[in-house]
């Protein structure tokens, strides 16, 4: 039962990257992309999750983590760059 | 270390006191302090001249690299002994003379006569030396000692010019040499020319005998200036005129005959020997005297009279060779007169060449110049250096009653027999030496009648002249004085040096004729008859003098020899071709652009690994230990060589950054499959910086643009990375299916706790059982990271300190 979930969300996880995946290539414009990138590394998440569990490993839960921060700091920068051109701004001049 | 190596030693410990001498001793000439050491040394070899009389001989050993079997052996018998002489002789006379015609405020006189003394002492360690090895570095050292001395006066280009040619063409000839002598060590098992004498004929059957003779024979013509490597001596009379005496008349050029001369009894009797240094000596004979009498420089007169008598003894040597091939029985005196002919021709040519040289430095110090259309009518303002030069000029004509009269018609003995030898293809062409040798004769009488009446007889042309000439200081002639009445002595009363030092030259060179204890008996006469010898003297004073009394109407023939087919035409030319096409080369390759030479070494890559592979049988494809492909495999696969697709394919760099980041991910995500925790965790990490960088730095770079590159480099891309790509593919096969060992990784399981107290193996590996490496990473990351601050921080313009 549990087995056959696993595999089914598999399959919807690989369809869904599939899916981001196209829209990466695609775009068309650059905020797609970064939307896309988003998306694909919660995906991953979600993959790594359900690979912990059909393998009884508890080894990846901080690979979970990281992602999630990563992604989240990814898009962040991503996004102030499209926004402002650069991603860390310098100082006020004195 | 015994008082003959103190005495090679001698020149080159005194060259390091001269710079002092130089600088303490201001008021004094310099030359007066070094004079004294030549003398010195000569009179330590006079004194062994009754010893090497009785036919003994002196070995002194000292080890050098005794595991190479190189020991600094001195070994002096007739022939070194007679060299020895010369070379401290004249070397003491050419000091001498030096003293009164470089002048103590003008000169560079520390820097001369250090040049001066390394070369007297290489040179003595050249004639001085058993082990060829040790010669050979001393040889060389007469190559660098003489380049350094033909660009005394380095300010002018002509000399700078003359020492360039003179080295590159010595020390092509003295390479040349040590590979025969390696050869010759190879065959024979040693360096001694003692021990390879002693081990006779049965190395001339060996297959490198004749390559080792043929390059030993490079490594002499290209020293004694015979053709066709004469080219670079006419241009070494840049050289100061005690330089020209000393080097280029007496002994350096001689050390190409000395080489012959000692390794005679090795090579003599072989038919390719005999025929190489007969033919070339001849040829070089006729090439050089034909050559000297269209020279309007008296120095270029001199260069090319050496050059052709170079080639007279080098003649007279290979026609001596044909002795030992007859061996013992037979009458040998006729043959070895040529030999005979040789070593006194060789003491002869020292002398009257010495002084030739000397009298042509007077003119040139007395009236300014030594062309010899400005000169004329000298006879009479300087009478004593006129006696000199006619009596040398006359020597060098081989006129009677002197030295060179004597030896000429020993030549013409010696060309004669040679010619009726029934020996070596000699009943074909033997008749060409006898002609070539008197029409050498011939031109040589002409250039030396333009050599003396020329420069003082004619009218005198004050008005050419940059100084009002007068007789030259009573100094400055007494070293030439000496040298003429030695070429006078020498022929009056030739048997005084027979059975001192030629008699014992000769057995050296021709051991195989002597039985033990016995010695040679050379018999030397200025009268012996009329023989065919005499009349061909006869014919070169006669056509001789008809050839210069009528010189202004054939010079004009000279003319005619087309100037494309000259020898320093071809020197030049091979130089310049050579810097040009090296040019090419280089050009053709070094592009510049990175992305050559990324095809070259990827090329390289692909040919080298490729190859290595096809030709070893080394792939191997087998499926025994591989795992099962799962699906999560495949499909992390899959969209990985898309991402990887896409990164090649992309318009945009953004598309490519974002593509090259899925490809980090896609790896985090197979670390992941695969059951690493830690590496999934790192990749994920880097490859966000990564990311982050990438994006920091294209900001800054113009969109991606299509370049325009043309098929053929796309196509040359496309293949070299499949090729590359499949190459690396078949290896990793290849080394997957043969995995011979067990791998050590179930030790690090075993003992990671037990030892380390670590559950987490990576990280025990990283710290504990490799630490190592890691420290060595945290260097590299810390020097990154300073090598980044530097470049962002660090802005030099152009010449600034940092």
């Amino acid at each position: 039962m549990v087995n056959t979930i696993l595999i089914l969300s598999y399959c919807f996880l690989i369809l869904s990257i599939l899916g981001t995946l196209y829209r990466l290539v695609k775009g068309p414009s650059a905020p797609d992309r970064v939307q896309a990138l988003d998306a694909l590394g919660i995906n991953i998440i979600s993959g790594i999750a359900i690979f912990s569990v059909s393998s009884r490993n508890t080894g990846f839960f901080e690979v979970i983590l990281l992602i999630g921060i990563l992604s989240f700091i990814g898009t962040i920068a991503f996004s102030r760059y499209i926004e402002r051109g650069v991603v860390i701004e310098r100082g006020q001049p004195k | 270390m015994d008082l003959l190596h103190l005495v090679i030693m001698a020149p080159f410990i005194y060259a390091g006191f001269v710079p002092f001498l130089y600088k303490e001793g201001r008021q004094i000439h310099t030359g007066w302090l070094v004079v004294m050491l030549p003398i010195v040394l000569f009179s330590t070899f006079a004194r062994m001249i009754p010893t090497i009389a009785n036919g003994e001989t002196v070995q002194k050993d000292l080890a050098w690299i005794p595991s190479l079997g190189i020991n600094f052996t001195v070994y002096v018998d007739g022939l070194a002994l007679l060299f020895s002489l010369l070379i401290t002789g004249i070397g003491a006379l050419v000091v001498l003379y030096s003293i009164y015609y470089l002048s103590k405020e003008t000169e560079a006189l520390d820097y001369f006569y250090v040049y001066l003394l390394l070369f007297m002492g290489s040179m003595l360690g050249v004639v001085l030396s058993d082990n060829l090895g040790v010669m050979y570095v001393f040889w060389e050292l007469t190559s660098m000692a003489s380049f350094l001395l033909i660009a005394f006066w380095h300010d002018r280009e002509k000399s700078r010019y003359g020492a360039q040619k003179s080295l590159l063409i010595t020390v092509f000839g003295g390479f040349s040499m040590l590979a025969g002598i390696v050869l010759l060590q190879q065959i024979t098992g040693t360096f001694s020319v003692r021990e390879i004498i002693g081990q006779g004929d049965s190395i001339t059957t060996h297959a490198m005998f004749l390559p080792a003779m043929v390059l030993l024979l490079i490594g002499a013509f290209t020293k004694s200036a015979q053709f066709p490597f004469h080219i670079w001596l006419p241009d070494a009379m840049e050289a100061p005129t005690p330089v020209s005496a000393y080097l280029h008349s007496a002994t350096m050029v001689k050390a190409g005959i000395y080489l012959v001369a000692r390794l005679s009894p090795i090579f003599a009797g072989q038919a390719v020997w005999f025929w190489l240094v007969a033919g070339f000596g001849i040829a070089t004979l006729f090439w050089g005297s034909f050559n000297a009498v269209k020279q309007t420089d008296l120095k270029a007169i001199l260069a090319f009279s050496t050059i052709s008598q170079l080639g007279l003894i080098m003649c007279l040597l290979g026609l001596g060779s044909a002795a030992v091939y007859f061996g013992l029985e037979g009458n040998n005196v006729l043959y070895t007169t040529a030999t005979l002919a040789a070593v006194f021709h060789l003491i002869n040519h020292a002398t009257f060449k010495g002084s030739l040289f000397m009298i042509v430095g007077i003119i040139d110090h007395e009236t300014g110049t030594r062309d010899i259309r400005q000169l004329g009518g000298l006879m009479s303002l300087m009478p004593i250096t006129f006696t000199i030069a006619l009596l040398g000029a006359a020597s060098m004509a081989g006129l009677p009653p002197l030295n060179g009269f004597l030896s000429k018609e020993m030549f013409f003995t010696g060309v004669l027999e040679a010619s009726q030898l029934s020996l070596f293809n000699m009943q074909t062409w033997g008749i060409l030496f006898p002609v070539l040798a008197w029409l050498g004769s011939v031109f040589t009488f002409v250039y030396c009648a333009i050599l003396v009446f020329k420069t003082f007889r004619g009218k005198f042309q004050p008005d050419k002249l940059e100084k009002t000439p007068r007789e030259a200081p009573f100094g400055m002639l007494l070293a030439p004085l000496i040298l003429v009445a030695l070429v006078v002595i020498f022929g009056l009363f030739p048997n005084m040096l027979a059975s001192s030092l030629i008699g014992p030259a000769l057995a050296s060179i021709l051991p195989q004729l002597l039985s033990p204890g016995e010695i040679f008996e050379a018999q030397l006469s200025l009268w012996h008859g009329f023989t065919p010898e005499l009349w061909m003297t006869i014919g070169v004073i006669a056509v001789g003098t008809l050839l210069y009394l009528s010189l202004p109407k054939w010079i004009g023939l000279y003319r005619l020899f087309p100037q494309k087919l000259a020898l320093n035409q071809a020197y030049d030319q091979m130089l310049i071709g050579l810097e040009r096409r090296a040019n090419q080369v280089m050009r053709l390759h070094m592009t510049g652009l990175v992305r050559d030479y990324l095809v070259y070494i990827f090329g390289f890559v692909i040919i080298i690994v490729g190859s290595t592979l096809f030709l070893s049988n080394g792939f191997v494809f087998e499926t025994d230990h591989a795992a099962p492909i799962g699906v999560y495999e495949a499909v992390l696969a899959v969209v990985m060589v898309i991402a990887a697709c896409v990164v090649i394919f992309s318009k945009t760099r953004l598309t490519a950054i974002l593509a090259t980041g899925s490809v980090g991910y896609m790896m985090a995500l197979f670390f992941v499959l695969f059951r690493a925790p830690d590496l999934a965790l790192t990749q994920l990490i880097v490859e966000t910086v990564s990311v982050a960088l990438f994006l920091l730095c294209f900001f800054h770079l113009p969109k991606l643009k299509k370049e325009g590159s043309s098929l053929s480099f796309k196509l040359t891309n496309l293949l070299i990375s499949l090729g590359v790509g499949l190459v690396v593919t078949l290896v990793a096969f290849a080394s997957f299916g043969t995995n011979g060992f067990e791998p050590i990784s179930t030790h690090f399981l075993e003992t990671s706790y037990k030892e380390a107290g670590g559950l987490n193996v990576v990280n025990v590996i990283l710290v504990d059982f490799r630490g190592f490496d890691t420290l060595f990473e945290i260097v590299v990351l810390g020097m990154a990271a300073l090598g980044v601050y530097v470049l962002i921080k660090l802005r030099l313009a152009k010449g600034d300190e940092p």
